[in-house]
């Protein structure tokens, strides 16, 4: 029998995923180990390992496609003694909804997302524009036939919408959920007369397109992260009321105390010391520490309950190329300085080659953004759900400042801290600010 | 400490040993706390063994009408009370043995006797001192006795109880509850039923098609109170047309037994009745069985006599868990199936949904037949829901025509603003067979759409419910 090689489920909530690309050809050799191919998700790049031996009798679904099922067969192995050409014969191909190529220049392989409604479906006859332009390109969309329904009469963009039931898909509560975020359309008369179709609540890419000059621009499709950022992102600025506190601190104190660590550590035998205590560390550690002496502002807004979290698991946004993870350190209260550092290069490293696991960025009560290095003084950061608070960081310089009645020269840094007011009110913000100032100014408390 | 599990359940009924499959299909070592069958009252004094009884009243009646299909019965049609109830257990003992070679198969322990739970983790298991009800089954094989046991999780799967009403407490001579009613020594002449919900009524059904005259008191304006209106009454019409007797928002308000009867007074707010019956069965549902298990020690929260869970059978106290009839109503082994499985699965860290408990498909056994899923109309229009409601009757169906059973309706309700199956309501022969049907297409969400669009096979029963959904939208044919 052949070996089925399915697509794997890179974390619980995994639904579908793009290979990326095949690192083994039809008729290559296969042990156990061997990496086949690669499968990239909304954040992360993973490597399908072989479990069986034999030989790479066909590849089902070709290296780009995207949004391939989670346990969709993608190859076929032949085991010993099997011919790989009788193996490769089409007995076991998958479902062909999940085999076809989303590539955009073959367009025979898309699928239409809306099946032409019956005449009879009596509100159904006025065609959305929005529906139709956003429903000819892309991969296919699971929805039940009432998501469907409901999304058509009212406007919405399927592709928008996260699926909540079985296998992702589309149903009628995701719908409701979003139509209700949605911000509010002009209303519709009642009655009978067909209604002009609404006008959409975020212009159509055609329209956006029609600013431009046809050539002026190149067009790059989102990968799969883009989407996710912007759906999140869109999300939480639509769904979280933020308000923003910003404090300065005076990390002079700070500074001498780093470099005293940094000047103590041990050296290994290249002699390259051991760690090397960034100023982000301290800002990592100094939150974490904040958030437990503070602990109404640890916490994390559901509909029917607060979570007050019992560690302070602190994610820190990373940059990378074309968009960003915010990888999370947990009990970071708990954690010294040489370890958050060494996390956080590690979580850097991998980060940058999409290679965290899912467990490593979910969660969280909160977040570090820090465009200090950049020269920025301050800024505000929209919070990453479902987190409560998210602190942006601004620049370390040297500013003039009032001490003691007189003027002096300190060095100063502006921090914002993003709050959701359903779940950390104004005062409670502004302590979790005072305890990491706190903790910042007299650095030597994060050691005991 | 004897033994340490995973995941321990009280109660083997369709909730605790479906759960207990389930958990050990998930690699949890698991262990069910029974005290007097497996299987529960579901398939030893319940669900299983009245569909047996019924299945015999059912044949009876057809032989009784034999000659309308052009049969010809010699002699004398009678019955043998003793032989009925006997199938009944024979057919219930059955399925009970089943469950124990289920769990042996599965490898899950099966500990005999009554469980307490002493604190989070932990289990005295006493012998039982409850009389088994009889006749009882045997007692399976290999069974673990008296003891503390330990389990990670503990799922309460105790079940419920008849509810019972003071003045009418049963005594199990003259005032029966479903146990004595389902293995009685002789059937009775004239029998009250007092409740007309499931229960009540099938054994009315059951009893009336025996030949015994049966009237049925229920305290609300209607019997079959959960049902739609429209299908109770279709329903009553036909029962009464059987020669049963209703009375309907009327109240027992007197009793006074006689050696060999009882005489019963009722109001109806018409008047006043006095009326003489053998037996009176009393089924006014049915409560949880929360007691002695050690809830209000541990501060178990209950609500309304059933322990309080959040959807995934988790009660307020970490590693409690509670499932079935003793997690809340409705109070149907189908709901305790689903949600021993939905609470094991979330144990695993696995994401089942919670059970949307306005899918839960209910049936009646009774003759006709009732079954239904979803809003009824009454219950649409207060939640102030436009809807579009189709009907199509069993005698525009050409296959219930050929059964000889032409007395039904198939009745759909759909919202008329985004075309969802908000609820369907059935009476009629095979009815509890079809509601499935309705079940997936809600579960679905299928439109009507999806629903017209579907073939439904001829000739089945199955037509009218495709005829009903064209019917809600101006397109019936067969009518």
């Amino acid at each position: 029998m052949p070996i089925d090689i399915l697509m794997p489920a890179l974390s619980p909530t995994m639904e579908k995923g793009n290979l990326s690309r095949w690192l083994k050809k039809e008729g290559d050799k296969i042990k156990p180990g061997d990496v086949l191919a690669e499968i990239e998700t909304d954040k992360a790049t993973m490597e399908v390992e072989a479990v069986d031996e034999g030989v790479l009798a066909k590849i089902v679904v070709p290296a780009g496609t995207a949004d391939v099922p989670v346990n969709n067969v993608i190859g076929l192995i032949a085991g010993e003694g099997e011919d790989p050409k009788s193996v490769a014969a089409p007995h076991t191909m998958p479902h062909p909804s999940a085999a076809q190529s989303h590539q955009p220049s073959s367009p025979s392989a898309q699928v239409r997302q809306e099946s032409p409604t019956p005449a009879s479906a009596p509100s159904a006859s006025a065609p959305s524009p929005i529906a139709s332009a956003n429903g000819q390109h892309g991969p296919r969309i699971f929805a039940s036939p009432l998501a469907r329904r409901i999304a058509k009469e009212s406007g919405l963009d399927l592709a928008a919408i996260a699926g909540s039931g079985p296998h992702g898909r589309v149903i009628e509560r995701d719908v409701t959920a979003a139509l209700a975020k949605a911000p509010a359309r002009p209303a519709v008369e009642e009655g009978r007369a067909p209604s002009a179709p609404v006008p959409p609540s975020i212009p159509s890419d055609e329209v956006i397109r029609q600013n431009y000059a046809l050539g002026s621009f190149e067009e790059v499709p989102h990968d799969l992260m883009r989407k996710t950022i912007a759906r999140r992102l869109i999300e939480a600025s639509r769904t979280i009321p933020h308000f923003y506190l910003t404090i300065d601190c005076n990390l002079d104190a700070l500074m001498n105390l780093r470099e005293a660590i940094n000047e103590a550590a041990p050296k290994d035998k290249d002699g390259k010391p051991v760690y090397k205590i960034s100023v982000n560390d301290f800002i990592v550690k100094a939150l974490a520490l904040a958030l437990i002496r503070v602990p109404d502002a640890n916490v994390t807004w559901t509909e029917s309950a607060m979570l007050r979290h019992k560690h302070a698991d602190v994610g820190v946004a990373v940059a990378i190329p074309s968009g960003l993870i915010t990888p999370i350190v947990r009990a970071a209260e708990t954690k010294t300085l040489s370890v958050i550092s060494g996390e956080m290069k590690d979580f850097a490293a991998r980060a940058r080659a999409r290679k965290l696991r899912p467990e490593e960025y979910q969660g969280g009560s909160t977040a570090v953004s820090n465009l200090g290095m950049f020269g920025i003084k301050s800024f505000s950061a929209i919070i990453n759900p479902p987190q409560a608070t998210i602190l942006a960081i601004g620049a370390g310089e040297q500013r003039a400042i009032v001490k003691n009645g007189a003027p002096a020269v300190a060095m100063m840094m502006s921090v914002t801290l993003s709050c959701d007011h359903r779940a950390v009110d104004g005062a409670v913000g502004a302590a979790l600010l005072a305890a990491f100032k706190a903790l910042i100014e007299q650095p030597a408390g994060m050691l005991a | 400490m004897a033994e340490s599990y995973d995941i321990l359940i009280i109660g083997g009924g369709p909730g605790g040993y479906v759960a207990a499959i389930r958990a050990a299909q998930l690699g949890f070592k698991t262990a069910v706390v029974e005290r007097e069958h497996l299987g529960g009252i579901c398939l030893n004094w319940g669900c299983i063994p009245t569909k047996a009884l019924l299945r015999s009243a059912e044949i009876f009646h057809h032989l009784n009408h034999a000659k309308d299909y052009g049969l010809t019965v010699e002699g004398k049609i009678g019955f043998d009370a003793a032989a009925i109830v006997q199938r009944s257990r024979v057919v219930s003992a059955q399925l009970n043995n089943g469950v124990g070679f289920l769990l042996k198969k599965n490898k899950v322990d099966v500990i005999w006797g009554e469980a307490t739970i002493t604190k989070p983790g932990e289990v005295l298991v006493s012998t039982s001192k409850k009389p088994a009800m009889q006749p009882q089954h045997a007692i399976p094989k290999r069974t673990l006795g008296a003891g503390t046991y330990a389990a990670k999780h503990i799922l309460i799967a105790t079940g419920a109880r008849p509810r019972v009403l003071p003045g009418l407490e049963p005594d199990g001579k003259l005032i029966w509850t479903y146990f004595e009613a389902m293995a009685p020594e002789k059937f009775p002449d004239s029998l009250i039923v007092i409740g007309s919900g499931a229960i009540g009524i099938e054994f009315a059904s059951f009893y009336r098609s025996m030949g015994t005259k049966v009237t049925v008191i229920e305290i609300l304006p209607q019997i079959l109170p959960a049902e739609d209106a429209e299908i109770a009454a279709h329903a009553r019409k036909r029962f009464e047309k059987q020669g049963i007797e209703i009375f309907t928002s009327a109240k027992v308000t007197k009793i006074e037994k006689k050696p060999e009867g009882i005489v019963a007074t009722l109001e109806d707010g018409k008047g006043t009745w006095v009326l003489e019956t053998e037996r009176i069965i009393s089924a006014v549902g049915v409560v949880g069985n929360v007691e002695n298990l050690g809830l209000e020690a541990l501060g178990v929260k209950t609500e309304h006599g059933v322990i309080a869970t959040d959807g995934l059978g988790r009660t307020n106290i970490a590693g409690l868990y509670a499932i079935g009839d003793v997690a809340g109503p409705p109070m149907l082994a189908h709901k305790a199936e689903h949600e021993g499985v939905i609470c094991v699965e979330a144990i695993k860290g696995l994401d089942p949904h919670p059970l949307d408990k306005t899918m839960i498909p209910g049936c009646t056994y009774c003759s006709p037949q009732v079954a239904s899923v979803g809003l009824t109309e009454a219950k649409a229009k207060e939640l102030g829901l436009d809807v579009k409601i189709g009907r199509f009757p069993f005698i525009g169906n050409g296959k219930a025509i050929a059964l000889g059973e032409p007395d039904g309706l198939v009745k759909t309700i759909f919202d008329a603003k985004t075309g969802k199956l908000v609820g369907a309501h059935m009476v009629g022969a095979e009815v509890t067979e079809l509601i499935q049907g309705f079940v997936i297409a809600m579960n679905c969400e299928t439109t009507e759409v999806e629903l017209i669009n579907s073939v439904f096979p001829h000739p089945t029963l199955s037509e009218a419910m495709h005829e009903s959904v064209l019917d809600a939208y101006g397109r019936v044919i067969h009518m």
